[in-house]
C-alpha cells in the first residue's frame, strides 16, 4: 500500500431544473495507488457530497455501467486508476454524445431502443425439440463471432464516435458489433432481418471510419471492424441484385 | 418529462488528438484530388500537341511547382500511411498458418505493396525516359 496522497476531481454536475446548466465542482480527496476513479467518486459520495450521482455496479469492468469521460477520454471508471492522473486535477464528465440526465448519469434510452431493434439474441433457424439435443458448433464457427460477443454495452464507443454525436440516428459502433455477433453465429436465422437495418442510411453508412471506437473499447471488441465489414456486406448485397439469381446475401 | 441536457458538438474535432489525426487524414485526400487534377491537365496538354505539352512541362519545372509538388508528396505519404493504418479495421480476419494476422502486419503488408508498386512504376518511367 502506498501512502495516501491528495488529488482534485473536477466533476461535471447537472441537476435538472428549469434553466439549469452543468457546472464543474472541485473535490479534493485522498487516494492510494490501488484506487480507481470509481472509488474516488465513492469517496466523494460517502464523505463530501451524498448528492453526487453516477451509475456503477460490478467494479470489475464487466457490467458496463460506469462509463464516463475521464480527462476527455471515454473510460470505465472502475477500470481506470487515479494514479495515472497524479498530480491531477482529474476532469470527470458524463459520457460524451449522450444527453445528461443528472450529474454523471446519461440518458441511454436511444442505445437501449437500438439494442432491442437488432434482436440481440439467437433467433433459431428452425424450431428444435429438447430431444434433438443442443446446437453444436465447431471452434471455427465460434471464432467467427467470439470477439464481438465480448461487448458489455458500456457505450464508451458511442462517446468516442463523433458521427453519433453529430447525428444520433446512426446505429453506431457497439450495436453494429452485437448485430454482427449474432449474424455470424451458425445457430442464428435472423440475418436478413438485421441486414435491413445495416443497409439504411443510418445503418453502417453513417460511419466515416474515424476508428476511435475500437481504441476506447475496454473489451477489445473492435466495433470499427464490425461496422466496416458490414459496409462491405451491404455494398455486396446492393450489387448482387444485378446478378442472375442475386438478392439478399 | 425528463429535463436532460444536450452538450454542443461545436469544435468536436479539436477535443481529442485522435480526432485531429482523423481530420488530417481526411484533409490530405484533398491533396490527392489536386494531384489527380494536375495529371489530368498534363494529359489534356499532351493531347493538344507538342508545343502545349512543352510549355506545361516547363511550368511544372518551375521552383513554385516543385514546392507545390513537395507539399503534395508529403501529404500523399501521410495519406498513404493513414490509409493502410485503418485498413485492418475494414478486413475480415486473415489466417495464415493457423494464426490470425495482427493489425500491424496488415498495415505493413499494405505499405510494402504500395512501396513496391510505386518503385516499379518509377523504374518503368525512368526506363522509358532513357
Amino acid at each position: 500500500m502506498s501512502e495516501p496522497r491528495n488529488i482534485t476531481l473536477e466533476i461535471l454536475r447537472y441537476q435538472p431544473a428549469e434553466g439549469a446548466t452543468p457546472y464543474f465542482e472541485r473535490f479534493e480527496i485522498p487516494f492510494t495507488d490501488d484506487m480507481s476513479v470509481l472509488q474516488g467518486l465513492q469517496y466523494v459520495k460517502d464523505n463530501i457530497d451524498g448528492s453526487l450521482t453516477y451509475r456503477w455496479s460490478c467494479r470489475m469492468a464487466i457490467c458496463g455501467s460506469c462509463g464516463m469521460m475521464v480527462n476527455g477520454v471515454p473510460h470505465l471508471a472502475c477500470h481506470t486508476f487515479l494514479r495515472e492522473f497524479d498530480p491531477g486535477p482529474v476532469r470527470i464528465e458524463p459520457l460524451a454524445h449522450f444527453p445528461i440526465e443528472r450529474d454523471l448519469v446519461i440518458e441511454a434510452s436511444d442505445f437501449v431502443a437500438k439494442l432491442e431493434k437488432i434482436r440481440p439474441y439467437i433467433v433459431p433457424k428452425e424450431p428444435r425439440t429438447l430431444e434433438a439435443g443442443e446446437h453444436l458448433q465447431t471452434p471455427e464457427e465460434l471464432e467467427r463471432f467470439e470477439q464481438f460477443s465480448h461487448c458489455i454495452n458500456c457505450m464508451l464507443c458511442y462517446a468516442a464516435c463523433p458521427q453519433y454525436g453529430l447525428d444520433s440516428k446512426f446505429l453506431g459502433p457497439g450495436i453494429t458489433a452485437l448485430l454482427h455477433r449474432y449474424n455470424r453465429d451458425s445457430r442464428d436465422g435472423a440475418r436478413a432481418e438485421r441486414m435491413a437495418l445495416v443497409h439504411q442510411d443510418d445503418g453502417v453508412w453513417g460511419c466515416t471510419a474515424v476508428g476511435y471506437c475500437s481504441e476506447v473499447c475496454p473489451k477489445a471488441v473492435d466495433p470499427a471492424n464490425a461496422v466496416n465489414l458490414n459496409k462491405t456486406a451491404s455494398a455486396l448485397s446492393f450489387f448482387a441484385r444485378f446478378l442472375p439469381g442475386g438478392g439478399e446475401r | 418529462m425528463k429535463r436532460t441536457y444536450v452538450r454542443s458538438m461545436d469544435g468536436w474535432w479539436r477535443r481529442d488528438p485522435f480526432f485531429l489525426h482523423y481530420m488530417a487524414r481526411e484533409a490530405t485526400a484533398v491533396f490527392v484530388v489536386i494531384y489527380a487534377a494536375i495529371l489530368l491537365v498534363t494529359l489534356a496538354r499532351l493531347a493538344q500537341g507538342e508545343a502545349s505539352f512543352g510549355r506545361w512541362i516547363a511550368m511544372l519545372r518551375s521552383p513554385a511547382s516543385i514546392v507545390v509538388h513537395s507539399v503534395l508528396f508529403a501529404a500523399f505519404l501521410y495519406h498513404t500511411w493513414t490509409w493502410f493504418r485503418i485498413m485492418p479495421k475494414t478486413m475480415p480476419p486473415i489466417v495464415v498458418a493457423d494464426r490470425r494476422l495482427a493489425p500491424w502486419q496488415i498495415t505493413a503488408l499494405g505499405l510494402a505493396a504500395s512501396g513496391a508498386a510505386s518503385a516499379a512504376l518509377l523504374a518503368a518511367v525512368v526506363a522509358l525516359a532513357t
